[in-house]
């Protein structure tokens, strides 16, 4: 299909009010294309389907020293390709200082979920860009000195004001040091003085929430520095970047927007064969399947390495084939040349059942929504059956070449992360102790010899800021087991705990299988004879081992000893949260007030005394300690 | 793809200008089309040099007053590729 067929297509969808069907078009167009021209026609079209469409609103700030307009049609096009309803506010011309500083800007009046501080080597950091060569080390080093700290001022005057994420470029290499070799040598070296800057600025973004590095230099030298520039432009229109890196740079932004908007994948479904090894195992066998060091099955091992660094981030693996399972099975455990093992699988569906289905089960097992999946298949006609089947799905776009499978992987940005907690590290073994935990499910003869065999142990504990970002990751996460689905941010969180009446609890849960670390978060606001719950969520791992019970049986506790009547909470239903709609009510709660958003339950703490189940061992880290400011 | 000159000059303008092909003539202009502003005007330049995978000098920019223009320059230098 040529471009003017594909918006054909799409007006033809919309004309018929079939906006799935016109946004999935639109995706389709983007990818292909990417260009400005079929950016404007994207962010039109789906204008006009914003309100037939369910996206996601976010606002965003970019801060800059450079013309960016161009930039802006051709990221709100691939932003609501993502679902998500992008709106830009973009700074006046290097105004991004005052913008910052102060507190009743445009840019704080605008409310934005995100900035970008979008600066260049030339601007901030001039001497070291045009003079390089005049500086000696001394002044190369106050240099330096000078521009980190306008960073960190720049940093902690956005902070200050606001409670946005902020995503700072780095600086850039030029395409030549100004010195050409002796730039390597000991001395004065351009080169090495925006190494330091960039490291100094990586050093700030981790000592504050919030706060994140996009690597700038790394992106240009990605795609060749020597091409990435247009100096004509920046000469005549402030624009320093040639027309085919303007959507390169936008694809960079979105690896941030997908992570910050919640958009990513929680698991990855792998297919086998000519995916994970080259080659059919059911008719090379295991010497005829190529997987190695060696070309051409370097290409595969590279994918295994690819899904091993997925794994260490967090992201679930799961294994989709169409093979006869004992074939598979001897391969995966066998094969010398398998750098995943068994163990890294938190579910396998090996058989002949047509994909979608096997999909539909994963998620059901892994105790996710289908839209949390990713899928990664060589074979065109399984993606596009899933496609169809299962339009929630992120489907993986692989290249037919073997040798580029890695790269497609590496670049997807729905499995960007912006924080990776202990959980996230171990994750993947803690799927494999929740298989362990289902099977003596089955083997024990009641629930309460089950909850008794556990052998649990909960750690209840106030914020702290090892915890916050563990917190903040669960409140932006937690669907289903979440009263009232309120998402915060790191900071937010931070904040409201130092708000008078106001607390936040986390519990961690132990049991003869394993840690399953951080999985339950409570947020309190205490007025006069009342405590309300603002949040209270668990991770749907836990839930139905009456955790819950010890955890909202805390609450009570506490808000009795702080002379509190009552305990009160929201339960706001959205379309995933019915696995808590009957929470209170189960625990003596009843109903005081309904609305439509939802139901306030709420408890006689005089009445009710809420006991902590006795097969729960429970430990109470002080309330007073650990807080975070 | 044998796609002429003028046609793929009008499917990038109509997408840039948000407007549709057959509004885009030989003379529309920055005073005949309303959308046609300065940042659209860099947003087209942007989508030609992508479209016909090139790079304008800043004179030809600064040339591009109507689409006649643009055809122009461009016909000029889509020969000398």
């Amino acid at each position: 299909m040529n471009s003017s067929e594909a918006r054909h297509e799409v007006d033809l969808l919309i004309s018929t009010e079939d906006s799935t069907g016109a946004s999935r078009a639109l995706g389709d167009l983007w990818a292909h294309e990417g260009s400005p021209s079929a950016a404007s026609f994207v962010v039109q079209r789906f204008e006009q389907l914003r309100p037939t469409l369910k996206l996601q609103p976010y606002r965003l700030g970019i801060l800059r020293s450079f013309t960016v307009e161009p930039m802006v049609p051709l990221l709100r096009a691939a932003a609501f390709c993502a679902g998500i309803d992008l709106t830009v506010y973009v700074s006046d011309f290097n105004a991004y200082v005052q913008a910052i500083t102060e507190q009743d800007s445009a840019l704080y009046k605008f409310r934005p979920d995100a900035v970008i501080l979008a600066v260049q080597t030339r601007d901030v950091a001039p001497e070291i860009w045009n003079h390089a060569s005049a500086l000696s080390v001394e002044q190369a080093r106050a240099s330096v000195a000078r521009v980190a700290g306008d960073f960190s001022d720049w940093v902690q005057g956005f902070r200050r004001n606001s409670t946005a994420h902020l995503i700072v470029h780095n600086l850039e290499q030029p395409v030549l040091p100004s010195r050409g070799l002796l730039d390597t040598q000991p001395g004065m070296s351009q080169s090495a003085a925006i190494v330091q800057i960039n490291a100094e600025l990586r050093n700030l973004a981790g000592s504050q929430v919030g706060v994140y590095v996009l690597d700038y230099d790394a992106l240009g030298a990605r795609h060749g520095r020597s091409t990435w520039h247009d100096e004509r432009k920046w000469v005549t229109v402030r624009l320093p970047i040639a027309a085919p890196n303007l959507n390169r740079l936008v694809t960079e932004w979105m690896r941030f927007l997908h992570p910050l908007t919640g958009k990513v994948a929680k698991a990855l479904v792998v297919d086998l064969d000519n995916t994970l090894w080259g080659g059919v195992i059911g008719e090379d066998g295991m010497t005829g399947i190529r997987l190695g060091s060696e070309y051409p099955g370097s290409a595969y091992q590279a994918v295994q390495r690819a899904l091993l660094d997925l794994y260490r981030r967090g992201i679930l693996l799961a294994v989709c084939s169409k093979n006869n399972r004992d074939d598979a099975l001897e391969a995966i455990d066998k094969h010398p040349g398998m750098l995943l093992n068994r163990s890294h699988f938190a579910a396998m569906r090996i058989n002949w059942t047509d994909k979608s289905q096997n999909l539909r089960e994963i998620a059901a097992e892994l105790n996710l929504g289908v839209d949390s999946l990713a899928f990664l298949d060589d074979n065109p006609i399984e993606r596009q059956q899933v496609r169809t089947a299962l339009p929630e799905v992120f489907v993986i776009d692989l290249p037919a070449d073997p040798m580029k499978f890695e790269t497609a992987i590496r670049e997807c940005p729905m499995f960007e992360r912006l924080t990776v907690s202990a959980e996230d590290e171990q994750r993947g073994a803690i799927y494999q102790a929740q298989h362990a935990r289902e099977q003596l499910e089955q083997r024990v003869s009641s629930r309460e010899d089950f909850y008794r065999s556990l052998q649990q142990e909960a750690e209840i504990a106030p914020l702290t800021k090892a915890s916050l970002a563990r917190i903040a990751q669960l409140t932006n996460k937690t669907n289903q087991f979440n009263l009232t689905t309120r998402r915060y941010t790191e900071q937010q969180v931070a904040e409201l705990n130092t708000k008078p009446g106001w607390e936040c609890f986390s519990i961690r849960v132990r049991d003869r299988f394993g840690d399953n670390g951080l999985v339950g978060v409570a947020i309190t606001r205490r007025d006069g004879d009342t405590t309300e719950i603002e949040t209270f969520l668990m991770s749907c791992r836990v839930i139905g081992r009456t955790v819950e019970t010890a955890f909202l049986s805390f609450l009570a506790g506490r808000a009795r000893s702080q002379g509190a009547q009552r305990l009160q909470g929201w339960f706001l239903p959205t379309k995933k949260n019915a696995p808590a709609r009957d929470f209170y009510s189960t625990h003596g709660f009843t109903s005081a007030h309904q609305n439509g958003d939802g139901t306030l339950w709420t408890l006689d703490l005089a009445a009710n005394s809420l006991p902590a189940p006795e097969w729960i061992r429970l430990r109470i880290l002080n309330g007073d300690e650990g807080r975070n400011d | 793809m044998t796609e002429p000159l003028l046609d793929r000059v009008r499917r990038v303008a109509a997408d840039v200008l948000e407007t549709s092909a057959d509004k885009i003539t030989l003379d529309s202009s920055p005073e005949t089309i309303e959308t046609w502003d300065s940042v659209h005007h860099l947003n087209l330049v942007l989508a030609l040099e992508q479209e016909f995978d090139l790079q304008f000098e800043p004179e030809e920019i600064d040339q591009m007053k109507d689409v006649r223009h643009v055809l122009e320059i461009l016909g000029s230098k889509v020969q000398q590729v």
